[in-house]
């Protein structure tokens, strides 16, 4: 200790340490960013991958390319992972219907067993996110932390009440009533078109429970003060003040005058 | 002493000694008398300013139940009540405490519904009252003082909103508040300062909400309920006005006494709102503050919006752009001192719409006077089409808020209309300039074809949509006469003619009455004139009574 307290005023002393600074940042990074890849709970046979591997090229191949390597029409799929296949096949954004601001939920195509085949083949391209384990899309969490996260996190896009939002140009942060937990918990791990990723680093998996647990909560309690007007907020307060309010208090004072004029 | 002629009045009922005790030493009687005697004439658009008041009067009580529980501290506290979301969440005490009323105190959330939505529409039920006023001539001699009191109301009633609205602490009024201080740091050298003392240093500061808090419930309701006082003073003084109608002008009033029939009619009708708004509180939430959370300066949420009478200058905001034909409206001003900023595209937005609306506003009655020279006093009110000009600058003024207002809502309209929100800036850009010059033509016209189509029946009748063959074979479409009553109306009104420049004392026609005469050309230029009594004989006499007469006989038939 000593002589390294003597060493401290070495005119190389301040290069040194900022060299350890940046070798431990970057190596905290890297940590980081892998943390997500570094649990895989779903387990995928070969033939699940071979199987996912024929669908693949007969739904997906025109547009993510042969060997989901990627074209004009759609990104490269190496490395996003099963959550991402998951989330995309499972809700009927994939396979894309038409170009557009953003691909649009439709009804899904493929069954759960179809979804796993080719959330199973994408996976054994390149390490990406898997699907979560259910012990963190339980819901069991702490919902007002979730909520404390989620505010900071998510309202910006999808609205405090989670009643969704507009982005620019035509795309739209959807509202998150009626989405899975898992399909939550794959939306921040993958971020889908438009939404960030938000990766372990960034929101542990534990929080990510607590933000579901934030969301299946306000979803299960409901509006306490009555009508909630589409959780839009003052503008659809104010339509409701001008059209049905004042309509019937038009209403009353033409029946009050109508005996005279 | 006392002799049969002299004995005092005695009153039989007990009530009726109270009564009479309480007058002899009160004088109500008298004033009764004099009140009860004024006569308000009947029309459902008359009763906006009593909506107006009687929300008012709820917003004085729910308000004061709100005292009784509502803590205006922004000291720290940690959320224990009972709604789970929130649960050991950090917070102000004020939000802590309006979280508490909503959840914790027996009928607490209704009340500030009641609250917040009678709010919403004391301040609707003003703008269709102004609007009434407005649209209909009532702010004329000798009412214009009055049209300023209402202005000034209008201001009051929308500051006393804002600063209710921001009182919670939560995420959305707190965003609110941060816009406003925006507003305020762009004015030129002095913002920053007003901004430092308004909010007691740096945004957002432990001062704001306990300051709001006073304006809110004690200054702001004071002037206005000073102001009402004034306002309804000056309608009993001038009377109210009246619709053209037979045997009214502008000399009396014909409608019903205040008491009993009126006052009777006016006590229900405050119940009636009342109940309006409970229900309207009881179904319906409004400023759900448990889902926006506590205010926080990092977060903000997608469709934040004011209440709606502040809308539109947050609409004016939106619409400003940042870059003007590649010039930025930011400003960096290089001092001897260091640079200063001038931000045009949060100045410009924020204070001139709001500027031009309430500028002319006020001034309005004495633009009208000062065109038409009319120095008359006007009891008799203007139906809408019979002053095309002005109708057409409402309707301007009307467009250009609408506008601003609905921009907004310009991410909403953007996600419920499947559109782009570039597109709806865009467009609702173009539509500030351009709707008001629409509108405003196209209600002139509509107006001037109405004046046409009111002398067309005064003159011809209604089209009845029947055909009659005459003898020689010409088909003539039967026009049934309007009866007398209706026909006054349509008839009953002033038309004034584009007056020339008028020389002064010295010959002259001065620079100013030159501007008058445009003016006036402006306004009165196209008009449709009422049938005289002379057109309307001529044209009732040739040959109309025999079709009328068949049309008689054909009626019984039918
Ligand atoms: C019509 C063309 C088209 C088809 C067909 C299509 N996709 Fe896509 N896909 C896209 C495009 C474009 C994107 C990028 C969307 C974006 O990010 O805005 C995309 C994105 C994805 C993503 C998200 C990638 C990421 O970075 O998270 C996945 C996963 C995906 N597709 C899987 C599939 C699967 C599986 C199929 C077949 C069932 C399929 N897609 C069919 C066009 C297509
Ligand atoms: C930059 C804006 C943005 C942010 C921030 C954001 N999202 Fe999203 N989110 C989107 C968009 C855009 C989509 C739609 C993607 C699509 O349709 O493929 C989306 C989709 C989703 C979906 C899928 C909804 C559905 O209907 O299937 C979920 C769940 C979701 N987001 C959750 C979250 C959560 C939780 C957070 C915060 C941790 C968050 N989002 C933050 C923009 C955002
Ligand atoms: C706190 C808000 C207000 C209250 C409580 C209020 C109340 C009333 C009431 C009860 C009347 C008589 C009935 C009627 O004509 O509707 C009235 C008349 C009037 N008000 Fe208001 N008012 C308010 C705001 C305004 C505003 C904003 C304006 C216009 C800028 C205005 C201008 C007038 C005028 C000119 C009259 C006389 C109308 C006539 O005699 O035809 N008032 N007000």
């Amino acid at each position: 200790m000593k002589a390294l307290s003597q060493k401290r005023r070495h005119p190389l002393a301040a290069v040194a340490l900022l060299l350890l600074g940046l070798m431990l940042t970057g190596g905290l990074y890297a940590v980081a960013t892998t943390a997500n890849q570094a649990k895989a709970a779903t387990t995928y046979s070969a033939n699940d991958v071979q199987e996912g591997g024929k669908l693949f090229i007969a739904n997906c191949a025109t547009c993510h390319g042969m060997g989901a390597s990627g074209s004009p029409d759609g990104p490269s799929l190496v490395g996003v992972g099963a959550a991402a296949v998951d989330f995309q096949v499972a809700t009927g954004r994939m396979p894309m219907q038409a170009q557009g601001p953003q691909a649009l939920q439709k009804p899904r195509q493929f069954n759960d067993e179809q979804t796993h085949e080719l959330a199973a083949y994408v996976a054994s391209l390149g390490a990406g996110p898997a699907i979560p384990e259910a012990k963190y899309t339980d819901g069991g969490g702490d919902a007002a932390n979730g909520g404390v996260l989620f505010r900071v996190n998510c309202a910006m896009c999808h609205n405090a009440a989670a009643a969704g939002g507009a982005l620019t140009r035509g795309k739209f942060a959807p509202a998150l009533a009626g989405v899975s937990n898992q399909h939550i918990y794959e939306a921040m791990v993958t971020g889908p078109q438009n939404m960030p990723v938000f990766n372990d680093a960034n929101i542990t998996p534990s929080d990510k429970r607590d933000i579901i647990t934030f969301l299946d909560t306000i979803e299960a309690t409901g509006s306490p003060g009555g009508a909630a007007l589409g959780s839009l907020g003052p503008v659809s307060e104010g339509l409701f003040i001008w059209i049905a309010g004042l309509g019937v208090v038009i209403a009353f004072t033409v029946w009050l005058t109508s005996r005279t004029s | 002493m006392s002799t049969a002629a002299e004995t005092p009045y005695k009153p039989a009922t007990a009530t009726g000694r109270i009564t009479d005790f309480v007058d002899q030493r009160v004088g109500g009687s008298g004033l009764l008398r004099e009140f009860g005697r004024k006569v308000f004439p009947d029309h459902w658009s008359f009763m906006f300013g009593e909506v107006a008041l009687y929300s008012f009067v709820i917003l004085l009580l729910s308000g004061t139940f709100l005292t009784f529980f509502f803590d205006p501290s922004m000291a720290e506290s940690v959320y224990n009540g009972s709604y789970v979301p929130l649960k050991g969440v950090d917070m102000s005490v004020a939000m802590n405490s309006t979280l508490n009323i909503s959840f914790d105190i027996r009928g607490g959330l209704f009340m500030r519904q009641v609250h917040h939505w009678s709010a919403l529409l004391f301040t609707a039920s003003i703008a269709v009252h102004m609007l009434r006023v407005f649209f209909t001539g009532a702010f004329r001699k000798p009412r214009e003082l009055n049209w300023v009191v209402g202005g000034v109301l209008l201001i009051l009633s929308l500051a006393d909103g804002f600063t209710g609205y921001s009182l919670p602490d939560d995420l959305l009024s707190g965003n609110g508040l941060r816009i406003i201080q925006g507003v305020i740091s762009s004015i030129p050298v002095i913002g920053t300062y007003i901004s430092f003392f308004l909010f007691g240093g740096e945004f957002p500061g432990t001062a704001i909400i306990g300051r709001l808090y006073v304006l809110h419930i004690l200054l702001v309701p004071a002037m206005i309920l000073l102001m009402i006082a004034i306002h309804l003073f000056m309608v009993v003084v001038h009377k109210h006005t009246q619709y053209p109608g037979p045997g009214r002008n502008d000399r009396n009033v014909v409608g019903y006494p205040l008491g009993p029939v009126y006052a009777a009619k006016a006590g229900g009708f405050f119940f009636i709102i009342f109940g309006v708004i409970a229900a309207i509180a009881a179904l319906f939430t409004i400023n759900p503050i448990w889902n926006y959370g506590p205010y926080d300066p990092s977060p903000i949420s997608a469709g934040t919006q004011p209440d709606w009478y502040i809308g539109w200058v947050d609409g004016a905001l939106r619409l400003m752009p940042g870059w003007l034909l590649g010039i930025p409206l930011e400003w960096n001003i290089p001092f001897p001192w260091g640079v200063n900023t001038l931000s045009l595209n949060v100045l410009i937005p924020a204070l001139v719409p709001a500027g031009i609306v309430f500028t002319v506003l006020f001034i309005y009655p004495w633009i009208e006077r000062w065109v038409t020279k009319d120095d008359r006093e006007h009891h008799v009110l203007d139906r809408p089409r019979n002053a095309p000009t002005r109708t057409a600058i409402g309707m301007a003024g009307f467009t250009f808020y609408c506008v601003l207002w609905a921009a907004a809502s310009s991410d909403l309209i953007a996600t419920h209309f499947n559109v782009s929100l570039n597109d709806v800036i865009y467009w609702l850009r173009a539509l500030l300039f351009l709707g008001p010059i629409v509108a405003f033509t196209v209600t002139k016209r509509i107006a001037l074809a109405l004046q046409r189509k009111d002398r067309e029946i005064a003159l011809h009748g209604r089209e009845t949509g029947r055909i009659v063959r005459l003898p020689h074979g010409e088909y003539q479409e039967v026009h049934a006469q309007v009866d007398d009553y209706k026909r006054f109306k349509l008839v009953g009104y002033e038309s004034p003619e584009p007056s020339a420049g008028v020389p002064n004392r010295n010959g002259i026609v001065t620079k100013q009455e030159k501007r008058r005469a445009l003016l006036s050309r402006f306004f009165f230029e196209d008009r449709v004139a009422p049938a005289t009594p002379a057109e309307l004989h001529a044209a009732h006499g040739h040959g109309h009574e025999e079709i009328e007469a068949s049309d008689k006989t054909k009626e019984v038939a039918r």
